[in-house]
């Protein structure tokens, strides 16, 4: 960003006069090019903030900028809709959904990628096409289940499959596991520890990041659904998660555009503080499920 | 353990340690295998449950009429010839995820790449830069499509603004049918970060001495690209190819909430479920949302698993190239770096 530290690594280099020119100008026009599509990236959320600042009659202009600042549109939030109830069913959703994905998927992976057995292969190309498959694929008996067991109405149906393994969580942290040197799980074996006692060990403690990454994405994606909340609770709103709460936000409270945005804002802002509280893992999960060339 | 009395006589000292070792060996086997079963015991009960048990299911319902109230009722092939030759929504549903997976799943690649190979040369803020435009793919769907449909919106929003300041004609966007598809397009190049990072990480993992050598070869930086970065990286490009297709293919939520908060008529709460589906004009009706009214709006789970079947058909072939190209990209052959 800076023209001076450029030049300074350039000099260092000892490249010929010529050659220095045009590759300072290269990296010049390399850095405009990332600064405007930076901004055209942070735009979209700057223009949402500032019209959740607004009062209504400057929502209804076509201003840009807001006078003065209406900072109590996020407390008018909570009391036009209830975003409470609606936070506390997204928690419960995320929170249950998370710790069962954590629960059952570290086992499931430690024996595909450290395990030798019989159809092992099988299995994890099961995983493979279950991770890719639209989930629209297996809705409708699936919808049809939880209704004949009388839970379609509720969360549960939503919750309850996380328990017993979610495909994404198995990939990725099998895609660990298979890293992890041979010689550490030897040494502890040779030390007489059991298969069982060396996965709730050294595996856990090795697996951590990944772990970690698992725990993170799960709470985003739970956090973030719509499709499958929609189609079990999508008629209850008292059982509404956020996402359906928002989605149905301004049409259901004949609000302008300044609440809107400020419920919006509201919504993004958890996964924006997770993320700064978590950019590693976020950046290493993303990274580990890519794959190597 | 049946060994006759002579035979045990004879070999009493030789072979009683090997029956030891092989009994201890059988056991350690059952233990062995007893361990992995408990190990997998939550995925085999939860593929069973919910993956193979509803793909079949699936499969049986689409030939049956059923409405969730009164039993199945057999009806043989007849909802996928309604599907192909009498519903002209099919065939709507049908080109409008064309047009997504033709036109928006190519750009979101190749602007992923082309911000991946920026961020691999710059050499100041690389960590911001990089933050800014992974932080919208983790922006919750429903608030990304929200922030969109204002920003976009033709009578108050902020971009028809600046382009009416500055002369332009603004299009009417989520209220166009011509102007709905790239305007879900625009948002979706907004949320590339994903395929940004992982294709990021494949530009920094190509090895530098391939670059010099071309250099010292005479090759300029186009050249370069062409002949050593884009070749090295290819199985990334595959994979980020085929899996945002894999996206594109279960594309739904943005497209739902664009038609009911674009149509931006007062529903009442019961209603929440089935408003304006594929507003304006079915431009926005991709096929999952078709199979989201046939099935949870009208209730008609026979017609709704047959979509579910063709979908799966296809999905299931795309899937395949990828599983059968995975011994190029999913094993790291023992190091991850």
């Amino acid at each position: 960003m800076s023209g001076v530290g450029i030049t300074t690594e350039l000099v260092r280099r000892r490249a010929p006069a010529p050659v220095r020119r045009r590759k300072f100008l290269i990296a010049v026009a390399n850095h405009s090019l990332l600064i405007a599509a930076a901004i055209a990236f942070l735009a979209p959320i700057v223009f949402i903030a500032l019209t959740a600042l607004m009062t209504n009659n400057q929502a209804l202009s076509s201003r840009l900028w807001p006078h003065p600042f209406a900072w109590h549109n996020f407390v008018t939030v909570f009391t036009t809709a209830p975003m409470w109830r609606w936070i506390l069913n997204t928690l419960q959703y995320s929170v249950l959904a998370t710790i069962g994905v954590v629960l059952s998927s570290v086992p499931v992976a430690y024996a595909l990628a450290r395990l030798r057995w019989r159809g092992r292969q099988v299995a994890f190309m099961i995983v493979l096409i279950a991770l890719m498959l639209p989930p629209q694929v297996t809705v409708v008996p699936l919808y049809v289940m939880w209704s004949k067991l009388h839970l379609v109405g509720t969360l549960w149906p939503v919750i309850i499959p996380n328990w017993l393994g979610d495909a994404f969580s198995i990939f990725l942290l099998r895609q660990f596991f298979v890293t992890i040197p041979e010689e550490y799980l030897d040494a502890a074996r040779v030390d007489g520890c059991g298969e069982l006692r060396l996965l709730g060990t050294v595996v856990l403690r090795l697996a951590k990041p990944a772990i970690a990454a698992v725990a993170l994405f799960s709470f985003l994606y739970t956090f973030n659904d719509f499709f499958l909340p929609l189609l079990y609770v999508g008629t209850q709103p008292h059982r509404w998660v956020l996402s359906i709460g928002l989605s149905e936000f301004r049409s259901l409270h004949q609000v302008e555009w300044n609440l809107t945005m400020a419920a919006t804002l509201l919504m993004m802002a958890p996964v924006i503080v997770l993320f700064f509280l978590a950019q590693r893992a976020f950046v290493e999960g993303v990274t580990l499920t890519g794959v190597k060339g | 353990m049946s060994l006759t009395p002579a035979a045990r006589a004879g070999a009493a000292t030789a072979v009683a340690p090997a029956l030891d070792r092989r009994r201890a060996k059988r056991h350690a086997a059952w233990r062995r295998r007893r361990l992995v079963l408990l190990l997998m015991s939550p995925w085999i009960v939860g593929f069973s449950a919910f993956f193979g048990y509803p793909l079949v299911m699936s499969v049986y319902l689409s030939f049956t009429r059923y409405d969730l109230l009164s039993p199945p009722q057999w009806i043989g092939l007849r909802n996928y010839r309604y599907m192909f030759n009498l519903d002209p929504q099919t065939w709507t549903a049908i080109k409008n995820t064309l047009w997504f997976i033709g036109i928006a799943v190519p750009l979101q690649v190749l602007f992923a790449f082309g911000i991946a190979l920026m961020l691999a040369r710059a050499r100041r803020g690389v960590g911001v830069f990089r933050t800014i435009f992974y932080l919208p793919a983790i922006a919750p769907p429903v608030a990304a499509t929200l922030g969109f449909v204002y920003i976009l919106n033709p009578a108050t929003g902020p971009v028809n603004t600046i382009l009416g300041h500055l002369g332009i004609p603004s299009p009417l966007w989520f209220q166009d049918p011509h102007w709905a598809k790239p305007a879900l397009t625009m948002l979706s190049l907004w949320s590339v970060g994903n395929i940004m990072v992982i294709f990021l990480a494949a530009v920094l993992d190509v090895p530098r001495q391939l670059y010099e050598s071309a250099e010292l070869d005479g090759a300029g930086p186009l050249r370069r690209l062409r002949y050593v970065t884009v070749p090295t990286i290819s199985p990334v490009i595959l994979f980020a190819l085929i899996f945002s297709v894999i996206l594109g293919l279960q594309y739904f939520t943005q497209a739902f909430v664009a038609a009911s908060v674009g149509q931006g008529q007062a529903t009442q709460a019961a209603d929440v479920t089935s408003a304006n589906l594929g507003y304006p004009l079915d431009s926005t009706l991709f096929y999952p949302v078709l199979l989201y009214k046939h099935g949870f709006v009208d209730f008609q789970m026979g017609y709704a698993s047959a979509l579910a079947v063709v979908l799966l058909t296809v999905s299931f072939a795309v899937t395949l190239v990828i599983v059968l190209n995975s011994r190029r990209w999913v094993h790291y052959g023992g190091a991850l770096r």
